[in-house]
């Protein structure tokens, strides 16, 4: 079976647009609201209060976000694990996203808790009973794997193009020589990384989904259920590849490359029976609990819960099923981003809507400043991945053969 | 030259394991949570209470927050409105409409429960919080990082978090006067109770003497001693003349709190079997389906 070459270069292309700037303004304005919390504490900027100790932060940058990066795992399964080679052209942009992604949890993190200067004690500091400590191990850990995974994309950038201006050129023959010697030891171990990366993925997501058992009753039943972590764990499998295609489109479209459709067509095809289990499991869930009776109540929770599942899960599901859209960059598109939406939305409703506290004497709803930091930190992710991938060998850019296919996508994996 | 790197791949996979393995055995079970047969106790009779708030003084006073003067808490309007335990007092007392045979107000204690199986100590990420031998559950400031995760996980929404401070925010819960029992000391909320509506002693006494109460009189309480099995015990106990649900009591299960989470978390990591396991079958994956490849390659 042949398959295309894989050829990741820099794309050339300019930073600044108009949409930059916007997105600058909207990562300042974040930026900003961000110091009112160090300056001032937690309460000057949220609407977070002894009822409702978890708000968007919680929700959107650490459980959705650490969700919408599982499109590194996922695809390095497929590409790496699996060796389906066919994919490896996705490989890379994904990783990028899921390292992006997993730095800014951990920024969430930082910045959510009320002591971010003891953010380490977790490392020494064990409760083996908390999924909590579970999660937190397993992210740093993870994150650091994402950082070596993605190191042989910087060696391949600069090996034998260090040069530094000045002084520091004396320095340029040892930096390469370091590089150099980085790369072979990488191109040996890296499935060591590869595999544990997977592991654990599949242990994080699953325990984000164990975080919310400990509320018990607190957490309303349509979603409070002990199979949550299998549902979260299903559900980041499923978002794995609709949000690395959401992402491709949008970046081929922003920097004015062809979309990888015969890719992306193919990845959308396993989509939807993976979306297909999580439904099942989900639904299935809803029958053996009988929680369905809430369903006919008219109130946030039910509406919110219908939405998710109609939008996020059953229609995505149905488009994905039609070969049409399956070739349709637009109609994938809108597929992949529903279910996005989807699970974005699950995790709100998990940590966010569905608590609720026993003596509650007004709901949450999150401050600007909350909504703020979160969108800037989304905008600075963005900026963050147009840097990369406009200076590092990311995207692949299809029928562009000019370098012989020598090196892999990933550095030890043939 | 592939075999080679076959055989480096066995022995790293291998390394990996016995390293993963290692650390599970020196790695301790969390904090401590002692389920002492001698851990103490406090009863409160909610049908004896009479809604001074002197204990809401004591309390302060005892904490070092600012208490203000003992007579000021003769002002029964506070009382006009429910009110929670927050970083400013770590105990609070509300009133509700009279119950069966009486024409009282009842009037209710509210303060950190002290569970037998604390939900805070099991959710805590770095064990900051421990349940001690005579029943008290703790928060450790040196340890906490601040992620309220205990005030998510509480069955009874007691921790509170101080939400203005931007260094060193501290979570506030009654501590059950840890530093004053230690002394010998009763709690300060115990001591000063003009009626004695608060009995602090040994909890499975407590439980005897709660019984004893309601069976004698059945017209003063009803038949439910709340705290004795909710959440799988607390320390705290209440009795009253009215359904606790009336008396703004969350409506709870027998089952401790932290029961079902922690036995997914241990069903997860058992001895790191499933994790470990999971490495090897995908390191088994891959290196089938890179044979795979390369017997393609050497057929064609």
């Amino acid at each position: 079976m042949s398959h295309e070459a894989v050829n990741p270069v820099p794309v050339k292309h300019k930073y600044f647009t108009p949409g930059v700037f916007i997105l600058i303004i909207i990562a300042l304005n974040g930026l900003v609201f961000l110091m009112g919390r160090f300056f001032f504490g937690l309460g000057a900027v949220t609407n977070l209060n002894n009822q409702y100790p978890w708000g968007l932060w919680i929700g959107v940058d650490v459980a959705a976000g650490v969700a919408l990066a599982a499109g590194g795992f996922t695809t390095a399964a497929l590409g790496h694990i699996m060796h389906k080679d066919e994919y490896h052209a996705i490989v890379r942009p994904a990783l990028l996203t899921a390292m992006l992604g997993y730095t800014f949890v951990a920024f969430g993190v930082f910045v959510d808790i009320g002591r971010w200067y003891f953010i380490w004690h977790p490392l020494i500091m064990w409760n083996g009973n908390s999924a909590l400590f579970e999660v937190g191990i397993c992210v740093m850990i993870y994150m650091t794997v994402l950082y070596i995974e993605f190191l042989p994309i910087v060696t391949e950038r600069f090996i034998g193009k260090v040069n530094l201006p000045g002084f520091l050129s004396g320095l340029n023959k040892f930096i390469d020589k370091v590089l150099r010697l980085l790369d072979r030891g990488l191109s040996k171990t890296i499935f060591i990384f590869i595999i544990a990366g997977v592991v654990l993925s599949t242990l994080h997501q699953s325990s984000l989904g164990t975080l919310m058992v400990i509320a018990g009753p607190k957490m309303h039943p349509l979603w409070q259920t002990p199979v949550l972590p299998l549902l979260f764990l299903l559900s980041a499998v499923a978002v794995g590849f609709p949000m690395v295609i959401f992402e491709s489109l949008i970046a081929s479209r922003s920097l004015g490359l062809k979309p990888e459709m015969h890719i992306l067509s193919k990845l959308g095809s396993m989509m939807a029976p993976l979306l297909g289990i999580y439904l099942a499991f989900k639904i299935g869930d809803m029958f053996i609990r009988e929680t369905f009776v809430y369903l006919t109540e008219f109130n946030t929770a039910s509406v919110m819960f219908t939405i998710e599942l109609l939008f996020g899960v059953i229609i995505p599901l149905r488009m994905l099923l039609s070969p049409k859209v399956l070739k349709s960059p637009l109609y994938l598109f809108i597929a992949s981003a529903l279910i996005v939406f989807g699970v974005l939305l699950n995790r709100i409703n998990n940590f966010v809507v569905a608590y609720t506290p026993p003596y509650s004497t007004e709901s949450y709803f999150p401050s600007f400043g909350e909504i703020s930091v979160t969108v800037g930190f989304v905008a600075i992710l963005v900026l963050a991945y147009r840097f990369i991938v406009l200076n590092f060998p990311v995207i692949s850019l299809p029928g562009k053969q000019t370098a012989p296919q020598s090196k892999y996508t990933v550095r030890g994996i043939k | 030259m592939s075999g080679k790197s076959r055989r480096d791949f066995l022995k790293s996979t291998a390394l990996i394991g016995a390293g993963v393995t290692g650390l599970s055995s020196t790695a301790k079970a969390g904090p401590k949570n002692i389920l002492s047969e001698d851990r103490m106790g406090v009863l409160v009779d909610t049908t004896v209470c009479i809604g001074c708030r002197n204990c809401e003084w004591a309390c302060k006073d005892a904490h070092n927050l600012p208490a203000g003067n003992l007579d000021s808490y003769e002002d029964r309007k506070v009382l006009e409105k429910k009110r929670r335990p927050d970083h400013t007092a770590l105990t609070v007392v509300n009133e509700y409409s009279p119950g069966k045979n009486s024409n009282l107000p009842i009037d209710v204690k509210v303060q950190c429960m002290h569970c037998d199986h604390p939900a805070c100590v099991s959710a805590c990420i770095v064990g900051a919080f421990e349940k001690h031998e005579n029943g008290t559950v703790t928060w450790d400031t040196d340890m906490c990082i601040g992620c309220r995760y205990c005030m998510a996980a509480c069955p009874f929404q007691v921790p509170a978090f101080e939400y203005e401070k931007a260094l060193n925010p501290m979570i506030m819960k009654c501590d059950f006067c840890f530093d004053r029992t230690k002394e010998g000391k009763l709690p300060a909320c115990v001591s000063i109770c003009p009626v004695e509506a608060l009995t602090y002693g040994s909890r499975n006494d407590l439980v005897k003497i709660a019984r004893d109460r309601i069976k004698r009189n059945p017209d003063r309480y009803i038949d439910h001693l709340f705290g004795e099995y909710e959440v799988g015990g607390t320390s705290w106990m209440y009795l009253a003349n009215k359904d606790f649900a009336e008396l703004e009591f969350p409506k709870l299960g027998k089952n401790a709190a932290p029961g079902v989470s922690e036995s997914i978390q241990h069903g997860i990591f058992a001895y790191f079997v499933p994790p470990v396991s999971l490495y090897a079958l995908l390191g088994g994956i891959m290196w089938l389906s890179k044979r795979r490849k390369e017997l393609d390659e050497e057929v064609k």
